[in-house]
């Protein structure tokens, strides 16, 4: 289900500036599907960005969060070579990661 | 080949004690793999419970937080806001769309160099005041921006 993750890192003056592409259907619980009945909420909970390592960001989502969610962040302090890991956490406890290098 | 059984048979046996801890509910999946999610705040459904929820029950108004949104968007499924936070010592940042049926919609903290930046796109039901709190020196502050939606993104 978990489907594939995309990141990206690069320096902007003293930060590093990261995005990243989750693939994620995000389910509100409040479609219905054909059959008329409900479509269960399914949707990322949790996501950590760590820099060579260490935990540097700590995100919680809700439902309200896009289909395949789009994120940016800056880490400072970052060089180019760093290592980036992103990963997600759902309520289904699904989860995915990714990993890039700072350009 | 009688060692070997009995490694077997302890690992079946802590398998079994973590498998009935999880069906009883003690040890939530969530909880052991990453942080926690703050479910009553998600679960709230006004902007009032979802802050007390996050323990910023009254923050205060500043210019020091830059809210960047669409003032219209076209569809509500896809709204890009980018919050940057000026304030010295950032250490959260919330955002609230106030009108969704659960008003907070993510939030983020940082940690050892990280900015208090973040972009994120989220789904807006209708027109409504997309509200972010900033956490800074263990007070909470806070900043506002109207979004107008022409094509709701919560329903089917």
């Amino acid at each position: 289900m978990a489907g594939p993750m995309k990141a990206r890192a690069r320096m902007q003056g003293n930060y590093a500036d990261v995005r990243v592409l989750m693939s994620h259907p995000m389910e509100t619980g409040q479609r219905k599907g054909r059959d008329g009945k409900p479509i269960p909420k399914h949707f990322i909970q949790n996501l950590a960005v760590k820099l060579n390592g260490k935990t540097v960001i700590e995100g919680e989502c809700s439902q309200a969060v896009s289909r395949n969610p789009v994120f940016s962040f800056r880490i400072g302090g970052a060089k180019p070579g760093d290592k980036i890991e992103i990963s997600w956490l759902d309520n289904k406890g699904e989860t995915n990661k990714t990993e890039t290098a700072v350009a | 080949m009688d060692e070997a059984r009995r490694v077997v048979l302890r690992s079946a046996g802590a398998t079994g004690v973590l498998a009935a801890a999880l069906a009883a509910g003690l040890l939530k999946p969530e909880r052991a793999l990453a942080a926690s999610w703050n479910k009553a705040a998600f679960d709230s459904k006004s902007a009032v419970d979802a802050l007390k929820n996050i323990g910023a029950a009254n923050p205060q108004e500043t210019g020091e937080i830059v809210i960047e949104a669409p003032q219209i968007a076209e569809n509500g499924a896809v709204v890009p806001i980018e919050v940057t936070s000026k304030l010295p010592g950032t250490t959260s940042l919330a955002v609230l769309i106030e009108k969704n049926p659960f008003p907070l919609a993510s939030q983020f903290r940082f940690m050892d160099g990280a900015l208090p930046f973040v972009k994120v796109n989220v789904k807006m039901g209708e027109s409504s005041i997309v509200r972010v709190v900033a956490e800074a020196g263990g007070k909470y502050y806070t900043a506002t921006k109207e979004v107008k939606v022409t094509i709701g993104g919560c329903g089917g």
